[in-house]
């Protein structure tokens, strides 16, 4: 199952998209951050990464 | 915008618009893109900026972001002990980032680059193993943009490199995750910067207390991507939590990041492309500090761009120009720096106050620039367990 983000918690820092090794993850103009469910393996990189705690296992 | 350019630079931080400012100035056309919609903001920085840094950089201080003078700084121990150095002239500012940022995409677009926020990158035109372009989203339209050069300095969440072959991804064991508010809050001594440091504190980092004025602070924390379960948020507010007065402090701010503290790629350029800055992994491993190493990097970077597309040739063979000067420049005194954060975050609490007890306040600055490791290592040389640290330094 892909990461789901919790978009109360996320600021929209990116580091998670640079941590994923994947490619899965993109922060559409700067604001919103996207999961791409077909390239996501679940690693869980960027719920590791994450400042705030915002990536969650789905 | 037009349909094609010399220069396309993917990220208007102080590495890209340093790029675009030097490739504009030696007369070549150069696109800056952005993809946020205000270049600068929000910033993921402790907005520490060193005078020594802004005089090689070429960059004059400008009162709308020198906005307060740095003369030494205290580093304080898990025990609490303090090892400090105030130096007899200022020695750096805490910036505004903000402002920073804008004023050197101002000057790159006084140079003739255009420039332009909320656009962003989606996606890399290859051609015959060169990068030729960009495909661009801009309000809703997706273009492409030839470029002779493309320069990815599209930051910590960088993916052009990627795109084009060159694994920038940032591993969890070589990125700090970073939490950070900026406060009002009573200050003791405001031209200081406060460094706290313990495994209990900040796991493989430090926090950080960084005057903005008398009264307002930059205060945040980075820790290891890999050490903890806890969020770096959950750390800072503790540490907040327990230490007046910053548990009265008033936010005004709020923002996260993650910084790069790797080793520098092992390789900055493909055909048609450059690699600048956190994207290329170019930051002071030891304190994190990465808008001098882009803007040098980017500096460079423009310089060796504008050499190649005179002689028409964007080959990755030409472009290792950029590679090889950067890497005597700066990329030897970075791996230095990178092995000495791998020594260090082996490091007890027991371990950090016996340092603490050695050490002077510019023994500690030294080693943050990489120098007097020797000296580093003969302390760590005495004590049996951290031998294996010591000869890593070496």
């Amino acid at each position: 199952m892909p990461r789901k983000v919790d978009y109360d918690l996320c600021m929209s820092c990116g580091g998670c998209v640079g941590v994923c090794p994947f490619l899965a993850l993109t922060l559409e103009h700067g604001i919103k951050l996207i999961v791409d469910e077909e390239r996501c393996t679940d690693c869980g990189s960027c719920t590791r990464f994450c400042p705030v705690g915002a990536i969650r296992e789905a | 915008m037009k349909d094609a350019y010399d220069v396309v630079v993917v990220g208007a931080g102080p590495g890209g618009s340093n790029t675009a400012r030097v490739a504009a100035e030696h007369g070549l056309e150069v696109l800056l893109l952005e993809k946020r919609p205000e270049i600068g903001a929000p910033k993921r920085c402790g907005e520490g900026f060193s005078v020594n840094g802004a005089k090689t950089l070429g960059i004059k201080p400008d009162p709308r972001w020198t906005i307060n003078e740095i003369w030494g700084a205290n580093i304080v121990a898990p025990n609490g002990r303090r090892v400090s150095v105030r130096y007899e002239k200022q020695v750096g500012w805490v910036i505004e980032r903000k402002m920073f940022d804008k004023l050197l995409a101002i000057e790159a677009a006084r140079a003739g680059a255009e420039v332009l926020a909320r656009s962003e990158v989606v996606g890399l035109v290859m051609q015959d193993g060169f990068v030729r372009g960009v495909e661009v989203e801009r309000h809703g339209e997706r273009l492409t943009v030839e470029a002779k050069i493309v320069v990815a300095a599209d930051g910590v969440e960088s993916k052009v490199a990627r795109w084009a072959g060159i694994d920038s991804t940032q591993r969890l064991v070589d990125i700090d995750s970073a939490y950070q508010y900026e406060m009002v809050v009573d200050l003791e001594e405001p031209d200081m910067l406060d460094l706290y440091f313990g495994n209990d504190i900040a796991p493989r980092g430090y926090v950080w207390v960084f005057p903005k004025g008398k009264d307002v602070a930059n205060v945040g924390i980075g820790i290891g991507g890999n050490v903890s379960t806890r969020t770096a948020k959950q750390y800072l507010d503790e540490w907040i939590a327990k230490h007046e007065p910053f548990n009265e402090g008033r936010i005004i701010e709020v923002n996260a990041g993650g910084v790069p503290v790797g080793a520098p790629l092992e390789k900055l350029v493909a055909n048609g492309l450059m690699v600048v800055g956190d994207a290329a992994h170019q930051v002071n491993a030891i304190h994190g500090g990465g808008v001098f190493e882009a803007s040098f990097a980017g500096q460079l970077a423009g310089r060796v761009a504008a050499e190649a597309i005179e002689r028409g040739d964007v080959s990755e063979a030409m472009l290792m120009k950029y590679d090889r000067e950067w890497r005597a420049a700066r990329g030897e005194i970075l791996h230095r720096i990178y092995k000495l954060r791998r020594a260090i975050e082996q490091l007890s609490d027991e371990d950090l106050n016996y340092l603490a007890e050695q050490l002077t306040g510019e023994d500690v600055v030294a080693f943050a620039n990489g120098e007097r490791l020797g000296k580093l290592a003969k302390i760590l040389m005495k004590r049996p367990h951290l031998i294996k640290a010591a000869k890593e330094l070496m």
